[in-house]
């Protein structure tokens, strides 16, 4: 098992013709995803030849589902067209939207958000501003290298995604179920709590690790979660502890504003939900590595 | 980005929200001819980005244009908590009857936004909500509907207005909103709003956050900053580089906004065991490393006269290790003896080997290839401790 994405996910890439999504379609089908074609609606009809796969054109999302039986939609759009994709994808009811583009304006987001739930959250959406996510051995869904790390009985949840590679490759020897990068923007679709809900739920999954950043209270609200519901072990970094307040540290929700979103505020709520937490990524990776020889 | 109070008003008026006379003014005979213009009783008021002006003697209520000379020349210069004033706004006197407080803002933890609104205004909203939070009004604002008449008055009754009140001031936040949404802001704040004696709903003081990531929609709108911006910030955003200066000694170059936070704190931890060393810049290079990248990186970095050692940390995951060791390579030809300060490297990932191996054989005397990032943090954080 692993979370939101398996070996029967069928995915179509809404942007796949542009240079971002072509180069990462070619990825993920290099990786075994099982990519069944792509959507762009001034292309619509087209057949594109990708390294011997050859894969259709269709002019709106719901068309490629019915044409496909595609469950999965992986998004590449610029910003400036990003919200409507997304709603386009939430309209045809995919089960799950990846949204990997950064720079999206956020009450373009926040809008999309606000429609999702208005049309009963029908759509899992993940991102936007995010490396997407992976199921080792079985697909990828996204822009996360596909050989960091096999399949294995970790699930990870991160708003980085070299951070989420970093932490793949450290923890390469035991193995990865699902790790999802959930984004670094302010208003996100799929939170550290919904990934860990799922975590737990997960069968295959035996312990969990969970990197937070600087920036609203994503994390607190995660370590409060983890003490009532999760009971599979879990390990945190955050990072940030050195940012200045005030100053967006490269993803556009990694801000300290005052005193809220602190990393030290974060790691206490941790550390008070009985969670442990590295104080660097390799040390993190250690005490994932402890926890899971004690559970053998 | 942050608005100025006088940028905030100019948007205010934009979009019919109800505002005085307000005029800037750089030098004390500027600030004369304002009051002068506007005439009567007029509030000098420093524009800075930062709470407290008041106590700090950065507004002043005068009653002519010699008074008005006078007052700016003593707030101009003025360090209001490291904020030194360049500019003042020369405000229309108001007769206050009444003050009150609203505002609009992203709520992050809900994914929608929220309205702030109390009738007990005139004082900051932190203390507010400490010491009266039954009084401010929390109403979240549905991102697709926003702002309607019908909202703005549940929104005014919620925060404490009676029904005569709330039919004045609905208007007004209807308007907010407009800002709010059409401007791509993530804050609009009117603290305070105000019934003046003669009546009149005035927004006096306002605080607007620009979203960045919607300035494709506003290339019209030209924003003059004129806080202080680090001389370094600004060569780097001419370059195009996603960075930020701090207080230390260890450069860092990474890639991805997430490893790079890491990195400032690895080499924090590093820098406790050699001399309190910290370090001294976030920079991200993004996916892609190019030599050019990494010669711009660099040239910033190097120019930085805190800066005794650089760590560069990348994970490969889409960029590949050889580029960015053929990055670093290009980078130290182009900067020739600029490059004048230790360089620790610790590249991890896509392609890694022939990344260690070019810069094996590069063996620039300045490079040091280590392993592990704890490792490599902790050589950066020696090296300037040197």
């Amino acid at each position: 098992m692993s979370i939101f994405l398996d070996q029967n996910s069928r995915i179509i890439v809404q942007g796949m013709t542009g240079a971002e999504g072509m180069k990462h379609t070619r990825r993920m089908l290099a990786g075994g995803s099982n990519i069944v074609g792509g959507v762009n609606p001034r292309k619509a009809g087209e057949t594109v030849d990708v390294d011997g796969t050859q894969l259709p054109v269709f002019g709106t999302v719901a068309e490629a589902m019915a044409a496909t039986g595609a469950n999965v939609s992986v998004i590449f759009v610029p910003p400036a067209f990003a919200k409507a994709a997304i709603i386009e994808a939430i309209d045809a009811e995919i089960p799950l939207a990846v949204a990997i583009t950064e720079g999206i304006p956020v009450h373009d987001s926040a809008e999309a958000w606000a429609y999702n739930v208005a049309k009963g959250e029908k759509t899992r959406l993940i991102g936007p501003n995010c490396p997407g996510i992976i199921s080792p051995g079985k697909s990828n869904a996204g822009i996360t290298p596909w050989d960091i790390a096999g399949a294995g009985p970790i699930g990870l949840v991160s708003k980085s995604g070299t951070l989420t590679y970093q932490m793949m490759f450290e923890l390469r020897e035991i193995g990865i179920s699902t790790a999802i990068g959930i984004g670094g923007d302010p208003i996100i679709g799929t939170t550290h709590i919904d990934a860990l809900a799922a975590f737990q739920a997960d069968p295959e999954t035996k312990a969990i690790v969970l990197i937070g950043e600087i920036g609203g209270d994503s994390e607190e609200k995660a370590a409060a979660y983890i003490q009532a519901h999760v009971t599979k072990p879990v390990v945190a970094y955050v990072a940030g502890f050195t940012a200045p307040e005030g100053k967006t540290m490269g993803h556009a929700g990694a801000i300290v504003s005052g005193s809220a979103g602190t990393a030290q505020a974060k790691k206490e709520a941790f550390e008070a939900a009985g969670v442990k937490v590295g104080k660097t990524p390799s040390e993190t990776a250690a005490l994932m590595r402890e926890v899971y020889a004690s559970l053998a | 980005m942050d608005l100025f109070e006088y940028q905030a008003r100019d948007l205010f008026e934009a979009y019919g929200v109800p505002v005085l006379q307000g005029l800037i003014a750089d030098t004390p005979d500027e600030a004369a001819a304002a009051a002068a213009k506007i005439g009567g009783t007029v509030v000098v008021k420093a524009q800075v980005q930062v709470g407290g002006r008041g106590k700090a003697g950065g507004v002043k209520v005068v009653h002519s244009v010699d008074e008005a000379r006078e007052a700016a020349s003593k707030i101009l210069g003025l360090d209001i908590k490291g904020h030194v004033v360049k500019r003042v706004m020369i405000a229309e006197g108001a007769a206050i009857d009444k003050e009150f407080y609203f505002s609009i803002l992203l709520d992050r933890s809900n994914r929608t936004f929220l309205s702030l609104c109390s009738v007990e205004g005139g004082m900051e909203i932190e203390q507010l909500a400490v010491e009266r939070p039954e009084a401010l009004a929390k109403v979240p604002v549905d991102a697709m509907i926003g702002i309607d008449l019908d909202k703005a008055l549940e929104i005014a009754k919620a925060g404490g207005f009676d029904d005569a009140m709330a039919a004045k001031v609905a208007p007004v936040f209807v308007k907010l909103w407009n800002v709010f949404k059409n401007e791509d802001t993530t804050l609009v704040e009117v603290n305070p709003l105000v019934l003046s004696k003669d009546g009149q709903i005035l927004a006096l003081d306002g605080k607007v956050s620009l979203d960045e990531n919607a300035d494709f929609r506003h290339s019209e709108r030209e924003v003059v900053n004129i806080a202080k911006v680090d001389p370094l910030e600004e060569k780097a955003k001419a370059l195009g580089l996603n960075y930020v200066k701090l207080d230390g000694e260890v450069g860092v170059i990474g890639n991805g906004a997430g490893l790079v936070m890491s990195t400032l704190d690895v080499v924090a931890y590093a820098g406790e065991k050699h001399g309190g060393v910290k370090p001294a810049n976030f920079l991200d290079i993004g996916g892609g490393a190019s030599a050019e990248v990494m010669a711009n990186g660099l040239d910033v970095i190097l120019n930085d006269p805190q800066v005794r050692s650089v760590f560069v940390n990348v994970f490969g995951g889409i960029t590949a290790c050889d580029a960015v060791a053929n990055g670093i390579v290009g980078a130290l030809n182009t900067l020739g003896s600029a490059a004048s300060k230790p360089l620790v490297v610790r590249l991890d990932g896509n392609n890694v080997i022939e990344g260690r191996r070019i810069l094996a054989e590069y063996a620039h005397p300045l490079v040091t290839v280590v392993e592990t990032m704890d490792e490599a943090a902790d050589k950066a954080a020696e090296l300037a401790n040197k």
